[in-house]
């Protein structure tokens, strides 16, 4: 459906999209995430075909965005990052002038009317879009997006503004417009990429560093036992104890204390659980065991860990050096296998020989 | 289809004039203007010779005509809505061009309708004839009326372009206006200093650029086709050139 081959695109001297390249399945939900200033919005603005890209060829439905615009453009609805709203019209000048700018031929009041259900803003449909709030504003930004019913759809940080339960609902609509449409949504809000996308796509200084289907991301998060401990005893017998043990992959003394106990993070071996020979071990040896969290590791830790670790290697620094105290070996492992996938994954892509 | 396109903006920029008070601003000041330009310079000067009318009225594009073009790109630009004009399935000409007729639109109407300050010299005319001898003219001559009209419209349209040009320039309305204010001044003061200017050679040129020199025969009643070629010419390279500006844009 979408095909995006050694993307570059410079603004001056100064290089937003470093050959970025990827594939997108017809009805996949893609999640862009990346620091700012990555080059999310420049690729999405170059799939939409505001900007044109410096090098390299986007292909949407096998055509090329730059032999036809005007027939990839109507397969594409676009929310850029702010909604391109006219604040002196009302929502439905708006929408009917969307409806005449993409050219469409259904039955326009009954197309307008299932959008506007659809993202639920029928009641102010004849108020001037300058008096709605943030969220409203938005949702109408979503609604021009939906206009024509383009097989595409590009959202760039779709939910921003909304209240919690405007975003849950954007949430399902984006998850129902994925049966049938491509969407292709950029956002800071991780939890949003892990309930929604199908795959997620991370992108650092302009490359891909991480393209990963969010199931295999997942599983690799779940299975992962990590606690916080805390015990009663001499700190440093403890620790010899608990390094000893052989269903304990990993200890750490944490800087924390409450009374006389110490903090310790461990992490047990693989599909082991520990939890109860730990406790009855501590028991026996007179140590009381007085509190025990687990602690998930979450796609913040590894997104974070992805973003630190390209940024180490754009500096020519040795990765995983100043490793975070957390414990962060897990993730930073997880990240690391991610990044080097991605990274022969990228290295097996024919180079695009685009005539220029 | 694009043509549709083209149409749907168009329709949304002359509506936008009478949403905001712009569109009403220009036509009020402008009918009031030409209303009391030809009162000044017909009845009170008891002539019926229309060309002075219609050359005191090209001075109020000064101030009119930026008023028409300054926020046409300024402003989409600023409210970040020139991303959904460029993603839509229609060209760069299609929407620069849907936005240039929109303003020319509402400028033609409005110097059709000030039309009507010709009524009193008709009937004026209707009454002085009477007296008069046979055989000779009395009142305005409307071929002259027709070919001012025919020129006014052509200077306009040349200055409309300019605007839109110099709105695609940045996205300060005001910095918009007052450079459409200086250029097309430039455009219409040329034409008259360059009588001071001893050279020849420079004189020429400044009389190439001037748009007020072609007008002269549009005032005698005469269709100058080389002035009306002009005209659209500079127009159609204004429009060109602000095209580039986004195709550039695009690819900056």
């Amino acid at each position: 459906m979408i095909k995006i081959d050694h993307l570059v695109k410079h603004y001056g001297a100064n290089c937003a999209v470093d050959d970025i390249s990827f594939e997108i399945a017809r009805g996949e939900i893609v999640g862009f995430l990346g620091p700012n200033g990555a080059g999310k919005s420049t690729t999405m603005n170059i799939l939409a075909g505001y900007l044109s890209s410096t090098a390299g060829r986007v292909m949407i439905d096998d055509l090329n965005v730059l032999d036809e615009p005007l027939e990839v453009k109507r397969r594409i609805g676009y929310l850029p990052e702010q909604p391109p709203l006219y604040p002196d019209m009302t929502v439905e000048e708006y929408l009917i002038f969307v409806y005449n700018l993409k050219g469409c031929t259904f039955n326009r009041t009954k197309h307008l009317e299932e959008i506007c259900d659809v993202v639920k803003i029928k009641d102010v449909y004849k108020r001037v879009i300058r008096n709605l709030s943030k969220g409203y504003r938005q949702r109408v930004g979503i609604a021009q997006a939906l206009i024509g019913n383009p097989p595409v759809i590009i959202f760039d940080e779709p939910t921003v503004g909304l209240d919690p339960k405007q975003i849950i609902e954007i949430r399902n609509l984006i998850r129902t417009l994925g049966k049938d449409h491509t969407v292709i949504l950029s956002t800071h809000i991780l939890q949003e990429v892990q309930a929604v996308c199908d795959r997620i796509i991370i992108i650092n200084k302009g490359k891909v560093v991480a393209d990963e289907l969010t199931e295999n991301i997942n599983r690799v998060i779940d299975g992962n036992h990590r606690y916080r401990v805390k015990i009663c005893g001499p700190q440093r017998e403890v620790m010899s104890m608990l390094n000893a043990r052989s269903d304990i992959s990993f200890v750490e003394s944490l800087p924390d204390r409450d009374g006389d106990a110490y903090a310790y993070l461990v992490e047990s071996a693989p599909n082991v659980d520990m939890r109860k020979s730990l406790f009855f071990a501590l028991a026996q040896k007179g140590w009381a065991m007085i509190g025990m969290e687990p602690l998930g590791m979450s796609l913040e830790d590894v997104f974070i860990s992805i973003v630190d670790k390209t940024n180490e290697l754009g500096k020519g620094k040795k990765p995983g050096k100043n490793r975070r105290l957390r414990g962060a070996a897990l993730e930073q492992d997880l990240a690391q296998s991610i990044i080097d996938a991605t990274a022969e994954q990228q290295k097996n892509i024919a180079p695009y020989e685009g005539e220029e | 289809m694009p043509i549709e396109i083209m149409f749907a903006i168009f329709k949304k920029e002359l509506r936008a004039y009478f949403i905001s008070p712009i569109g009403y601003v220009y036509t009020g000041i402008f009918l009031a203007a030409a209303a009391l330009i030809c009162a000044y310079t017909t009845i009170q000067q008891a002539s019926y010779d229309t060309t002075t009318y219609f050359q005191y009225m090209i001075f109020t594009f000064i101030i009119l005509i930026p008023l028409l073009t300054m926020r046409l790109f300024a402003e989409e630009r600023k409210m970040r809505t020139e991303q959904l004009l460029m993603t839509a399935p229609v060209t760069l000409t299609g929407m620069v061009v849907g936005k240039y007729l929109a303003a020319l639109t509402l400028f033609v109407s409005s110097v059709l309708v000030s039309c009507i300050n010709f009524f009193p010299l008709f009937s004026y005319a209707i009454t002085e004839k009477k007296a008069a001898a046979v055989g000779v003219h009395v009142g305005p001559v409307f071929g002259q009326i027709v070919g001012c009209l025919l020129g006014v419209i052509l200077i306009g349209a040349c200055f409309i372009a300019v605007g839109l040009f110099i709105s695609a320039l940045t996205e300060n309305q005001l910095a918009a206006a007052v450079l459409s204010v200086a250029a097309i001044a430039f455009m219409i003061l040329v034409g008259i200093f360059n009588h001071f200017i001893g050279s020849n050679f420079i004189t020429s040129v400044l009389d190439w650029i001037s748009v007020l020199s072609r007008f002269d025969k549009f005032a005698y009643g005469l269709f100058d086709f080389s002035a009306l070629l002009y005209y659209i010419s500079i127009s159609g390279v204004f429009l060109f050139l602000t095209v580039r500006i986004y195709d550039k844009r695009r690819w900056g």
